[in-house]
């Protein structure tokens, strides 16, 4: 398990104020495959998750420690350029939150942020994010309606489609299908297993079988801290830790 | 089984206490029908009574519509007179549109300011406090302009002071908190994804103000500006108290001239019931009625656009 690996958290730890939500995590996210933090409500998964690309910033009073390495740059360094980090780190939440705006506007959003302004350019851009999100034949059509015109499943994968528009390496996902129905789930772990070919994928979820299928490795997480780390079919099936066991069998949690 | 014993008379006692209840609720119901016929019989005489009134003028009197609307004369006293309420109409809109010039940027950026830069601070202090400005009489506002805006105008731009540059800038004050807590409101229950999903893309804070926060909210935006027109534009007493109350078309913002409200407010005590004179005031409190009327109806149609 421990081999140096391009994207890595080394000690880190999480306040808010005085409250430690993270306590000194150490953990690889290995290429191409997905990573599934799993654990009770409040352990710190969602937490850990955000402050990765620095989405903790943007809550008052919270604090960090410890190290978050990509390609050998510290990413927790006070120099670091937050925005192009973020153009590296994609993220997508658990409600859909597409921008009052076309669907063609909300994919060529990040683009034009980073100076793309040939309307062929972006056109490509907004093309290619759509396929690879799986949405382009359903909105192909309609590029110019609005996006809240879209169902709840539809809406998020073209949340995801909008990460994937600015080339992002890493795509966290914080709950991404806990508010949609079984069928659009089922289309977002789709995309999902698609999508690790090229990209490494760090994925909160509630839902076990979820994080069974989709996932390469699991962390479980409990009040904060990591308690078990490893591949996915180890963790569900053979875990070292009985909390582990416990939470993963639905006893607590 | 117990049910079958009872007699017509158990049964009849048996539900008196559901009896009170209906009373209680028919009471209810007819304490508030009869509030809502007052209302609605209130607000229907009043908009008669302006419109028959105002009508008066062109029916009775023989006023032409449009010499009362496109005339520049307003001179209800001389012989033969002159109701022409070209200048008021003008002034009114001018001093509005004007407030609502130097208002609504002030406003929208000190909405920004209190939500977006120190959200904590500027809902704990900020916020209440724009609410209690906006609770400050007319009068006030008046008076402080006569006090200090028209000295400062005087000495530092020119001119008497007094005039509509003078009214414009005592409305914008005046319009300011209503702006502001409109545009702050809207502001603060924009979705908070709406913003992370921008900072997420790596967009700075400014982009995401600029790009997203903006035009998301733009439609409340303007509700909160049309609603400080409609305050403007129907203000009387601080406007007339630094407007000068010329009756002219002002070729300057240092030049004196007067409002629709100025003009009924100085003009009512001075005309005697059913004359010209005083039909002629109410012919432009109708208009006054009118436009407001116009005022919030855009504010339906913009509140309906925002629910998008």
């Amino acid at each position: 398990m421990v081999m140096p690996m391009p994207f890595s958290t080394e000690d880190l730890s999480i306040y808010y104020g005085e409250f430690q939500a993270i306590k000194n995590i150490s953990m690889g996210f290995p290429a191409a495959s997905v990573t599934a933090l799993i654990g009770p409500s409040g352990c710190g998964k969602s937490t850990f998750l955000r402050s990765l690309n620095r989405m903790n910033d943007e809550i008052a009073g919270s604090r960090s420690t410890g190290h978050i390495w990509m390609d050998g740059i510290d990413l927790t360094a006070s120099g670091t350029d937050v925005i192009k980090l973020r153009q590296r780190i994609g993220m997508v939440w658990q409600r859909p939150n597409p921008f009052y705006k076309s669907i063609y506007e909300n994919i060529a959003f990040g683009p034009r942020y980073y100076g793309i302004k040939n309307r062929k350019q972006l056109d490509e851009i907004v093309e290619t994010s759509l396929r690879r999100a799986a949405l382009w034949d359903e909105v192909k059509d309609r590029l110019k309606e609005s996006a809240l015109a879209l169902s709840g499943g539809q809406q998020q994968r073209l949340c995801i489609a909008r990460a994937l528009s600015v080339n992002p390496q890493i795509l966290l996902l914080d709950e991404p299908a806990s508010a949609l129905d079984p069928v659009s789930t089922g289309k977002i772990e789709e995309l999902i297993t698609e999508l690790k070919k090229d990209l490494r994928i760090v994925i909160v979820t509630h839902n076990m079988q979820q994080a069974a299928r989709v996932s390469d490795y699991t962390a479980y997480f409990y009040l904060g801290t990591l308690v078990e780390h490893g591949e996915t079919d180890q963790i569900f099936t053979n875990p070292e830790k009985n909390s582990t066991q416990e939470y993963i069998m639905g006893r607590f949690g | 089984m117990e049910h079958s014993k009872v007699t017509p008379r158990e049964a009849q006692r048996r539900r008196l206490p559901l009896e009170k209840h209906r009373i209680e609720d028919w009471i209810g119901r007819i304490y508030t029908s009869v509030c809502v016929v007052f209302l609605i019989a209130t607000i229907v005489s009043i908009v008669y009574f302006v419109t028959s009134k105002g009508v008066a003028t062109f029916a009775v009197n023989g006023v032409g519509i449009m010499d009362f609307l496109f005339g520049t004369r307003w001179a209800p006293d001389a012989s033969p007179p002159a109701f022409g309420a070209m200048p008021a109409i003008a002034g009114s809109f001018l001093v509005t549109l004007l407030a609502a010039l130097i208002a609504s940027p002030l406003s929208i950026a000190a909405a920004l300011f209190m939500t977006e830069i120190v959200p904590t601070f500027g809902k704990r202090i900020l916020q209440p406090a724009i609410e209690l400005l906006s609770g400050i009489p007319s009068v006030v506002y008046g008076f402080i302009g006569l006090t200090l805006i028209v000295p400062f105008l005087r000495d530092h731009v020119g001119g008497q002071g007094i005039g509509v540059g003078a009214g414009a800038l005592v409305l914008s004050i005046m319009i300011l908190p209503t702006i502001t807590s409109v545009a702050a409101d809207a502001l603060a229950n924009l979705q908070r994804g709406q913003r992370e999903a921008s900072y997420a893309l790596g967009a700075t804070r400014w982009q995401t103000i600029y790009r997203v926060v903006l035009p998301t909210v733009l439609p409340a935006l303007l509700t909160g500006i049309v609603l400080g027109m409609a305050r403007a534009f129907g203000e009387a007493l601080a406007v007339q108290m630094v407007i000068g109350n010329a009756p002219f078309i002002p070729t300057s913002l240092l030049e004196s001239a007067s409002t629709l409200t100025s003009i009924i407010t100085l003009g009512m005590g001075n005309t005697a019931m059913n004359s010209i004179q005083n039909n002629a005031l109410w012919s432009m409190a109708l208009v006054l009625m009118l436009m407001t009327f116009v005022f919030i109806m855009i504010i339906r149609l913009l509140e309906r656009r925002n629910r998008i």
